[in-house]
């Protein structure tokens, strides 16, 4: 196993998103590099709250086995760690124990010896109760107080662990092969593995952040990329002989998904990037200098969760007569109110109906600047109530008065609506919300990750 | 004498981008070919706070982040979401098609 020198740290990340796949060979030209560990991130909350609030992971299980093999093997021949962050991207208790079920699974089969690591990240609710008392527990941007209601009502809160949990699972070991982790700050384990070998922690942080999507960072974008490290500076490279990283898609890259180009918050302090020097190494290579890392006042993490929201049901239906089209506001606003009087015996706050109607504002509602609408029109009606079956009868209801609503100047008079499909009423299932989204202060950047080691073979 | 013409941003930017930064913030991107558009654009005053506030229907003492961003010649501009990310009544769960008010602005530019 190649040990880090003085002078450089090599990461391999193969992938932005583990399940998402990636070019072997251009894998296989990072290992070429001999790099001192592979990193890649699994989560994300940008797929929505269903993740969190219903137990669901982002990729299928067959998409998951997939990567790990790769993964996996590679690991086991280079004797290099392995650090896997946010494991079926919300990173909750169930994906890191479902991940550590499909890497046991595939050390079986292939007669693999693997030291792992599991590090949890699901935070018990009395102690956000007890710091949210106590003042510790704050809003993070444009959300609400934490109500302790909603905490209750969370399916799972989870915290995004730093750099230290992962370092702390490194030390303890003697030598971990694979670390599975709950919910992480995405450039947590690439930073960890630079912060261990004693490299200036703003390049860490910054090196993380710009690898934790792959190969984003490159144009055209890719997956496969790899870091080097140094001690006042480091260089990011693709590994697709296709892709180049330039010194604008490198700076451009912290733009992505943030709220401020340079400023970024994370566990433990701010990554401030307003300085940071980008040089053309290569014409495929770009080195990075000048990063800074404010620690904060105090040690904050960012917790995460979701709750169910009621039961969904939608119908789905074309309209392509313009007559009906020119009038669409105000007939639905009929068959809306006539469906609400039908179901007189259902609380009105206990339910919702929205329309989603494209061709005329379905992406952008109010903010929409055309004004007029398309030739023809789909038309979603989304409803949500107590029950499934609740929804799906509203929704019915909702469907065949459209269907049949009577307008002025109406001339088609045997139907409305266009529909595509059966069922003509779907149920969605379980609706979804984030509900907490704040930061809490923590004594200790470790107490609340607790680690688990075995050796699985 | 150049001929200058209302020139919609689409057509001057690289890139003029939404998406979620977190599920209750909505992020805009828009990034230029060079130094030179970044600057001219800059310089025209059409990006402002006032006009973001009515694209979006926003407060302006509500906009979390405005600016032009030298270093990358970029405009960074982050918002509330209208709602938090994936609940029922969502329209765009990634924000990812929010971009076009903005990319529609006109800009006086050097007709071709």
């Amino acid at each position: 196993m190649p040990a880090p020198s003085n002078d450089e740290i090599r990461i391999l990340t193969p992938s932005g998103m583990l399940g998402y796949g990636f070019p072997l060979d251009h894998f296989r030209l990072g290992l070429a590099q001999k790099p001192h560990a592979i990193t890649i991130d699994s989560g994300s909350t940008d797929s929505g709250p269903q993740k969190l609030g219903l137990g669901e992971m982002t990729c299928s299980r067959e998409a998951y086995l997939k990567d790990l093999e790769v993964l996996l093997e590679a690991q086991n021949e280079a004797r290099i760690p392995l650090l896997i962050s946010s494991a079926g991207g919300d990173g909750s208790n169930l994906h890191v124990d479902a991940f550590r079920d499909m890497i046991a699974d595939l050390a079986h089969q292939r007669g693999w010896r693997f030291k792992l690591a599991r590090i949890y990240a699901d935070i018990d609710k009395n102690h956000i109760r007890r710091e949210l008392k106590a003042g510790r527990v704050e809003p993070l941007g444009p959300v609400p107080p934490l109500d302790p209601a909603e905490v209750e009502s969370a399916t799972v809160v989870v915290a995004q662990m730093g750099a230290e949990p992962f370092l702390k699972a490194l030390d303890e070991s003697e030598g971990v092969d694979v670390i599975v982790s709950g919910r992480a700050y995405d450039p947590s384990p690439t930073a960890a593995m630079a912060i261990r070998a004693g490299f200036d922690p703003a390049l860490a942080w910054h090196m993380g952040k710009i690898m934790e999507c792959g190969a984003l960072c490159a144009e055209p974008v890719g997956r496969c990329v790899i870091g080097y490290l140094r001690r006042d500076h480091f260089e990011i490279e693709p590994l697709n002989p296709a892709e180049r990283c330039t010194t604008a898609s490198v700076a451009a890259h912290t733009l992505y998904e943030k709220t401020h180009p340079f400023l970024l918050a994370g566990p433990g302090g701010t990554l401030d990037l307003s300085n940071c020097k980008y040089e053309q190494v290569t014409d495929r290579r770009v080195r990075v200098s000048g990063s800074r890392f404010d620690p904060g006042r105090r040690y904050t993490v960012k917790l995460e969760g979701a709750k169910t929201a009621g039961w969904r049901s939608i119908f789905i239906a074309g309209a392509r007569d313009p007559i009906f089209i020119g009038q669409i506001d105000s007939i639905l606003d009929k068959v809306i109110a006539g469906a609400r009087a039908y179901f007189s015996e259902v609380p009105e706050e206990t339910y919702r109906i929205i329309p989603h109607i494209y061709g005329k504002n379905g992406i952008m509602g109010d903010l929409e600047p055309v004004k007029v609408p398309a030739h023809e029109l789909c038309i979603i009606v989304e409803v949500a109530a107590a029950t499934q079956a609740l929804a799906t009868a509203i929704c019915g209801k909702l469907r065949t008065s459209l269907m049949h609503a009577p307008y002025p100047g109406r001339i088609a008079t045997a139907g409305n609506l266009a529909s595509p499909f059966t069922p003509l009423e779907i149920p969605l299932g379980q609706a979804c919300e984030f509900n907490v989204y704040h930061l809490m202060t923590v004594d200790s950047p470790t107490a609340l990750f607790p680690i688990k080691y075995e050796e699985l073979a | 004498m150049t001929t200058v013409v209302p020139t919609p941003l689409r057509d001057i930017a690289k890139v003029v981008r939404s998406k979620n930064a977190g599920p209750f913030e909505i992020t805009l991107d828009i990034i230029f070919k060079s130094k030179e558009d970044y600057e001219a654009v800059k310089k025209s005053g059409v990006i402002t706070k006032e006009l973001v506030s009515e694209l979006y229907n926003v407060p302006t003492q509500a906009i979390i982040t405005f600016g032009f961003f030298d270093l990358v010649n970029a405009v960074k501009i982050t918002l509330p979401r209208p709602r938090p990310q994936g609940g029922v009544g969502e329209t765009d769960m990634h924000a990812a098609q929010q971009h076009v008010p903005l990319q529609e602005i006109r800009i006086p530019w050097p007709a071709k």
